[in-house]
């Protein structure tokens, strides 16, 4: 769709300033530019290639390696089923099969009223809280079928405040001052890091160090 | 040799190589250590003149290096003290076959309709070292069969076997990351932005080192299978780098160059112009017969009536008889050439077609090579047109040596080029000011700006330039025409700057027509004999040929393989020129803008058509072998001119190329030492002596034009993909050209009041010319960049070389 709006386009000059080379800062542009328009725009990422002086295909690249930034447009809240091994014994596929019946929809479409996308996704890490649900990657745990019709008509109601749009990660709105940014020299400039250089040389086979 | 080995001996890595004892380099990466001593280790994706990746896996060997032998990427491991390398265990044959059974899981079989098949690395290993059938019976990943990614090069995302060897090269070596993986795990694939095609100059490299038939070559697609190319070495003749290269045929027909891993000049990448133009050879545009004009069209003659009409042409009288060109030429012909013309009296001889700079600057320098000019702590100075554009597999070797060595790039041109974002310091004199801002920092008068450059920025280049002679390093000037609207009597009085600035300077000429350090070596310029010595009766140069033909004081103007009307810069001067000229003849091999208002044509045999030989900028000679036959009647220009000098009466006294060799060797003593035999057997070539002593005399300086307030200074350059013979006919090359546009700084383009791209109207005195103009931030303020030779507008019409610099003023 669109290149960054110039108030995104602000804040993308200020993340790129928190890194020691431009192009450091693609992976938060990209979750920048997701957020503004729900989905990476090729319009945007020729913007961010320019933002950050790399070729495109470059930004391209980057973006298509994360399965969670979309190319294509997406549903406002994506949830991410899981039917991993634990999901699944603990009910995982039925919570999966009544979520596309609830919706009408199959993973990877998004629903009419444009409000969601369903993943079918492997483990995420809470094989503990088994059957599990992501909405815009916010964990729901132990769900129950009642539980998911719980969670749609909520979003549905504008009751869950606390889920970002488009499953931004919210570090790219960090506001950090340029007194406190850490790290930023390029690695060339670095030198060697403290807690290298204060290892002791490993000893030779004689004993010496 | 003896002198590394022993040295060898000293510092050398101590290893075992399936038992024997061995030495290897310091630092040697174990996979070039074994290939040394004669153990060929399978890979693909590694590649002597990229980074290691380990991509593939295909080079595990097994080496123990004191905790047991385990499975290495021989790719990435240097060798190590006391190391212990086997690569015929029966754990590496496991691995490699392992590797190639993985690979062919999703590599399709489609072998006998593929170009690679025949010369494909993964065929041959998987002969060598695979396992002979597979175990896998799924479906394979599809995808769409060849999509073109360029102009020039298509991808069939099927074979490939991500070896990252394309995306490397692109990005480290060409500096065009314009191809990149895409998605990831099974997904992977290279591929282009949407609609960003990789239209990078070095494309077809990427072609040549695909180790699968994933990346083809338009060209080349479907032309011939391997087993029925026959190949030459030779030496790519589209600029004047030299680029070592393999001529391959088939049926007589040439159909593919490949880059040859010269270590002196190209290390084995090639530009697309070198590496494809060879196309224009098989054009049927090409010419065939003598021809001879009636009325507005040719008839077609027999040679030995076009003989004796050229050598009547030539006898009207010595000084009444303008001879342009030569660098298409090989060595050998420019040496017959040079003698003919000599033995008629005639002097007014030019290689250069005004669009150079002054032969003695080439001949007279100081001379230096591209290795000693890109050695590590190297400073150079680019007073030179874009080499991208001009000479681009040299501009790779500059790149790298900015990149990876650490070579400081200073730049004086006009306006800012493709080593901008590499070089430390790019000052951009305003047209006319060259001379004087390189005197300011002669004289280090800092305390105002010269040409528009701040006197701080002339204090810091003059700092680094001086350098050479503070703390020794190497400096090297690359030295050549970078604005054809500018006289070129700027470049000298820079270079006499330059010299008082750092004395010990070398020099490196810019040359961008193929062989024109041959011709200016052979004396095919008015100031020159052969072997660069100076005449005593100097001729007159290019545009004081042309201007003494619009004073009808020249009756013949021999065009030998020249095209001035398209070249020369100015364009009223050259075709007034035409106009007044009794006779034209024109040696060529095509119908060229100049060669089609000739009354007498004489085809001659071209490139891949000729044995001789070929002297790069550096004064390297290296070969040009014959791989097909000429076409039609064309012929070699040597013979042609020793015809001619027959039918003169002058016994040249050469029937054969060896005798034409064993002339040039015996009269001119840079040559005295070649081994004519031993040419095409090393990749470098010998490097002439160069021990002329003598001094350029840079004459008087040229005055510094006064500004036009008003108006822009023009800046003409060039493009590698321009309307020249070559690409013109060269099928897949033609339409590459860009429209014209006139390119000026932001803050011009601001005061102009335009859209982006709207037509405007260009004047200067009194032509006009309309084209579209855009905002460019490598310019100068005052400054305009027109590319010459580009379809839409012909900027030749607008420049007068008697005016020292173009002014333009523009109008919407
Ligand atoms: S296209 Fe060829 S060179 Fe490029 S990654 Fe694939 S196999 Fe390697
Ligand atoms: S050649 Fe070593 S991993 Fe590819």
């Amino acid at each position: 769709m669109s290149r960054l709006n110039t108030a995104n386009e602000t804040l993308a000059k200020e993340i790129i300033a928190r890194y020691p080379r431009p192009k450091s800062a693609l992976i938060p542009l990209l979750h920048l530019a997701q957020e503004q328009d729900g989905y990476v725009a090729d319009d945007a990422m020729l913007h961010l290639a320019e933002l950050v002086g790399v070729e495109p295909a470059e930004v391209l690249g980057t973006c298509t390696f994360y399965e969670m930034f979309k190319r294509e447009p997406v549903g406002k809240y994506i949830l991410n089923i899981c039917t991993n091994l634990s999901c699944q014994l603990t009910g995982g596929e039925e919570l999966l099969h009544h979520a596309e019946k609830t919706l009408g929809i199959r993973p990877g479409d998004i629903s009419d009223d444009g409000l969601f996308t369903i993943e079918d996704v492997e483990c995420i890490a809470a094989c503990t809280e088994a059957p599990c649900m992501q909405v815009n990657y916010r964990y729901e745990y132990r769900l129950s079928t009642d539980d998911f019709d719980q969670v749609i008509s909520d979003i549905r109601a504008g009751k869950r405040k606390d889920l970002p749009e488009h499953g931004t990660l919210g570090l790219v709105r960090q506001h950090i001052p340029a007194d406190r940014l850490a790290g930023i020299e390029s690695p060339e400039e670095a030198g060697t890091p403290d807690w290298f250089a204060s290892r002791q040389p490993a000893p030779d086979e004689s004993g010496k160090a | 040799m003896s002198t590394t080995e022993s040295t060898e001996a000293v510092t050398g890595v101590p290893f075992f190589l399936n038992g024997q004892a061995l030495s290897a380099n310091d630092g040697e990466l174990l996979i070039d250590a074994c290939e040394r001593n004669g153990v060929h280790i399978p890979r693909f994706c590694y590649h002597e003149r990229l980074t290691p990746v380990g991509m593939c896996r295909m080079c595990l060997v097994e080496v123990d290096t004191g905790r047991g032998a385990a499975l290495q990427p021989s790719c990435m491991l240097p060798v190590t003290p006391e190391m212990k390398v086997n690569t015929e265990t029966e754990a590496t044959k496991r691995a490699q076959s392992g590797i190639l059974e993985l690979f062919l899981i999703n590599h399709p079989l489609d072998c006998p309709v593929c170009d690679k098949g025949g010369e494909c690395p993964l065929q041959d290993n998987a002969y060598a070292f695979g396992p002979g059938e597979t175990r896998f019976v799924e479906e394979k990943r599809h995808y769409e069969k060849p999509i073109p990614i360029s102009d020039l090069v298509n991808l069939d995302r099927e074979r490939c076997i991500l070896c990252d060897r394309c995306t490397r090269f692109s990005k480290e070596v060409a500096g065009d990351p314009l191809i990149h993986f895409i998605d990831r795990g099974n997904e992977t694939q290279v591929n282009t932005f949407p609609d960003h095609p990789f239209s990078s100059y070095f494309s077809g490299n990427t072609v040549q080192i695909c180790p699968v038939g994933a990346l083809t070559a338009t060209p080349y697609r479907f032309k011939a299978r391997p087993w029925d190319l026959t190949a030459t070495e030779s030496t790519a003749t589209v600029d004047s780098t030299g680029a070592r290269i393999a001529l391959q045929s088939s049926r007589d027909e040439m159909v593919r160059v490949l880059g040859v891993d010269s270590e002196a000049v190209n290390w084995g990448w090639l530009s697309d112009k070198e590496r494809f133009s060879y196309e224009a050879a098989n054009s049927d545009a090409r010419l065939t017969e003598p021809l001879a004009k009636a009325g507005s069209s040719f008839d077609s003659i027999r040679w030995n009536n076009a003989i004796g009409q050229t050598a009547k042409a030539l006898s009207i009288g010595s000084d009444r008889v303008g001879v342009l060109g030569g660098a298409r030429l090989s060595v050998e012909a420019q040496y017959v050439w040079s003698k003919l013309l000599q033995g008629s009296g005639i002097s007014n001889v030019d290689a250069n077609i005004g669009d150079g700079i002054a032969a003695d600057l080439v001949l007279g320098l100081p001379k230096t090579t591209i290795a000693e000019a890109v050695a590590p702590g190297s400073i150079i100075v680019l007073m030179a047109p874009d080499p991208k554009e001009e000479l681009p597999t040299l501009f790779l070797r500059l790149r790298h040596a900015a990149v990876e060595s650490g070579v400081t790039i200073v730049e004086i041109t006009p306006t800012a080029t493709s080593l901008t974002t590499h070089a430390s310091l790019s000052i951009h004199p305003a047209p006319g000011s060259l001379g004087a801002v390189t005197e300011a920092m002669a004289n280090q008068l800092f305390g105002t700006s010269v040409g528009g450059v701040d006197g701080s920025d002339l204090e810091a280049v003059a700092a680094t330039i001086a350098k050479g002679s503070t703390d020794g390093s190497n400096v090297t000037v690359i030295v050549g025409r970078s604005n054809l609207a500018e006289s070129a009597d700027f470049v000298s009085d820079a270079v006499q700057s330059l010299l008082r600035l750092a004395p010990e300077a070398k020099f490196l000429p810019a040359l961008r027509r193929g062989n024109l350090m041959g011709a200016l070596e052979m004396g095919l310029t008015p100031e020159f004999g052969p072997g660069g010595n100076p005449s005593d009766e100097p001729g007159l140069d290019t545009e004081a040929i042309l201007r003494a033909a619009v004073n009808g004081k020249i009756d013949t103007l021999l065009l030998l393989g020249a095209d001035p009307i398209a070249d020369f810069p100015d364009r009223n001067l050259v075709t007034s020129a035409f106009n007044e000229v009794n006779t034209v003849v024109a040696v060529d091999t095509f119908l060229t803008d100049s060669s089609a208002r000739a009354d007498l044509v004489l085809p001659a045999a071209g490139f891949g058509e000729v044995d001789g030989s070929f002297l790069n900028l550096e004064g390297r000679l290296s070969p040009l072998q014959a791989k097909v036959t000429a076409k039609g009647q064309a012929r070699d220009d040597w013979m042609i001119a020793a015809e001619i000098a027959e039918s003169l009466g002058m016994d040249l006294g050469f029937t054969t190329l060896d005798e034409v060799r064993s002339d040039l060797s015996a009269s001119i003593p840079s040559f005295g030492a070649v081994d004519w035999d031993a040419l095409g057997r090393s990749d470098d070539g010998p490097l002439l002596d160069q021990g002329r002593t003598w001094s350029v005399d840079f004459g008087s300086r040229t005055e510094v034009p006064a500004v036009d307030g008003y108006g822009l200074a023009l800046a003409v350059d060039r493009k590698l993909w321009d309307q020249g013979t070559m690409i013109h006919n060269s099928a897949t090359l033609a339409e590459l050209p860009e429209q014209a546009q006139l390119s000026v700084s932001a803050i011009d383009f601001e005061k102009l009041g335009v859209r982006d791209g709207e037509v405007v109207t260009i004047e200067s005195g009194s032509i006009r010319a309309d084209v579209g103009v855009v905002a460019d931030t490598g310019l100068p303020r005052g400054t305009a960049r027109i590319h010459f030779r580009l379809p839409g507008l012909d900027i030749g019409e607008l420049i007068d070389c008697e005016q020292s610099v173009t002014t333009i003023r523009v109008a919407r």
